[in-house]
């Protein structure tokens, strides 16, 4: 195979192979996600963990508080509306998209918590969407145990 | 400090849209293979390189222990070998502390990436929390467009300067004979392209990219022999922040500026303004650049687009960043933070050609590894 190089191939004879990494697997929620999806699915409450030391109140809930290193038990329900931090009107298409795009993401901070929740954001022009906005959670007829159990965010009603 | 630490060699392959021509560990060699004919080191056993640490990402190269294919590329045949999932400026700080220990003297780091090889979303999605941010289908673009509006929303930062950006860097590096995406463009060229994810652009963001790195580092007695010009490691740190956005504050950037805090202690720098005359750092998307600006202590909070409008940051201002053209000009990530360290070690040995700075001696290389910059590295470097 004397002299052939990278040069002589021309990259017509470069072979691609193709492939993929496909592995199953299984996560769990742990203690604290779980009762977040359960109180989610079953009673349509949005559920948060205080820390009583830092007195913050993180959603989703968490097993350690990032300040104190603290473990976390305290569950707090929080408010379905909130008000929106910041949002972006998305319309790239990428293969992991759930719907097709323009799809309009925000973070929004609900009453009663410390910090942002991500979520979708519905019923409302992208135009429309502004920061500080007021908006309330609207949940999905069939819930089973998921973030998406909440549909999206609205628009939530003067008063 | 016992052990000062220089790197005396670096290279870096033409970054370029696709490689297919080539799989890792040939894409890696193109690197190595420069570093060590310009110090004519070997691997022996007897005063060799004792050591090869690369920076890769099993998802993106598509298999768990994606060194494994570098292997015999770097040098790492029944050697001692380490493998770092980050950004690769956190490899050099990694091959940094084996020599400060005393543990070995030469190390031989690499970068390398090809991007073109798996689906960008699809491998930053799988990063994400698998409860709470993976089911929403969304990729870094879109978490890093929260983060640009909630930045710009609360300083007031335009597009306009997010985009001066984005022209400075590929009009950099057009001086740059690595760079992929050289290109002369106007702000209104960046401001009329496609939306991707309001308020980031086409052009506000990096292209795909493959490419690699490698330098050799060296204690200080086998530095001295080996070059003329070592590129001292002055001061190094990183910092990591909450992943799940919401616990962030995005319009700052606290993780940054606490590694920039203690690498600048480290280096005894106390007014970085006045202190670094050239920056190399990551920016993925444009708007980054100037939230990174104050989190490296550039410019006060919120002042970035300030800093873009004086032109201090532009070639021929007082502090050039990104002569090279940045990440925005097609680096890919992994090697972003591993190529602004090499970039700033040509620049200290005013071995920059056309986008040469005048005289530095103080330079700053950043690199970031996650989702809106979760883990931050800063190193300083000097003559």
């Amino acid at each position: 195979m004397e002299g052939w190089t990278i040069e002589q191939l021309e990259g017509k004879d470069v072979f691609v192979i193709e492939g993929q990494v496909a592995i199953p697997n299984n996560y769990s929620a742990g203690i604290v996600g779980s009762r977040f999806l359960v109180e989610l699915r079953d009673n349509c409450r949005i559920m948060g963990i205080r820390c009583p030391k830092c007195d913050r109140c993180y959603v989703p809930p968490k097993s350690t508080c990032m300040e104190c290193f603290g473990q976390l038990t305290e569950f707090v329900e929080v408010g379905k509306s909130g008000t929106l931090l910041t949002f972006t009107v998305d319309h790239h298409t990428t293969p992991v998209q759930t719907a097709s795009p323009p799809n309009v993401y925000g973070i929004i901070k609900l009453d009663g918590a410390d910090t942002g929740l991500l979520h979708l954001i519905g019923e409302v022009d992208g135009k429309a969407v502004k920061s500080g906005m007021r908006l309330e959670a609207v949940f999905n007829e069939e819930r089973r145990g998921s973030i998406l159990d909440i549909k999206y965010f609205r628009p939530a009603e003067a008063g | 400090m016992a052990n000062r630490v220089a790197i005396v060699a670096v290279a870096q392959t033409r970054y370029h849209p696709n490689r297919e021509d080539v799989n890792e560990g040939e894409l890696a060699y193109e690197a190595i293979a420069q570093v060590i004919g310009e110090t004519g080191l070997d691997f022996s056993e007897d005063g060799g390189i004792g050591l090869a640490i690369t920076s890769s990402d099993d998802y993106w190269d598509g298999r768990t222990i994606s060194n494994n294919i570098v292997q015999a590329a770097v040098g790492a045949h029944m050697s001692d070998e380490g493998k770092v999932c980050e950004d690769g400026l956190n490899a050099i700080y990694s091959a940094y502390t084996r020599i400060v220990s005393g543990r070995q003297d030469l190390v031989i780091v690499c970068s390398h990436m090809k991007e073109s090889q798996a689906d960008k979303s699809m491998v930053e999605n799988l990063t994400m929390d698998p409860m709470f941010l993976r089911p929403f289908g969304i990729d870094y673009l879109t978490a890093s467009a929260l983060q640009a509006r909630c930045y710009m929303e609360k300083y007031g930062i335009t597009s306009e300067q997010c985009a001066k950006v984005a022209v400075k860097n590929r009009g950099n590096a057009r001086n740059n004979p690595f760079a992929q995406e050289p290109l002369a463009i106007t702000v209104d060229d960046v401001l009329n392209s496609e939306v991707m994810a309001d308020p980031i652009r086409l052009l506000d963001s990096k292209p795909v990219s493959d490419g690699a790195c490698a330098m050799i580092l060296a204690s200080e007695e086998r530095a001295r022999k080996l070059t003329a010009k070592p590129i001292w490691i002055l001061g190094v740190s990183n910092c990591y922040e909450a992943h799940y956005l919401g616990e962030r504050d995005l319009a700052a950037c606290d993780a940054l500026s606490t590694a920039a805090q203690k690498a600048y202690r480290m280096a005894d720098i106390k007014d970085p303004v006045r202190e670094i005359q050239v920056a190399e750092i990551c920016e993925e998307f444009s708007y980054q650049e100037l939230l990174w600006y104050a989190g490296l202590g550039l410019c006060g909070a919120g002042e970035g687009g300030r800093l873009i409008d004086s032109g201090v940051t532009q070639m021929g201002g007082s502090l050039a960043v990104n002569p090279s053209g940045g990440m925005l000009s097609g680096v890919p990530n992994i090697v972003g933070g591993m190529s602004r360290a090499a970039e700033i070690v040509l620049q200290l040995r005013g071995e920059a050609a056309a986008r040469q700075v005048e005289g530095p001696r103080i330079g700053l290389a950043h690199g970031y590894t996650g989702m809106c910059g979760q883990l931050q590295c800063v190193m300083v470097l000097g003559n």
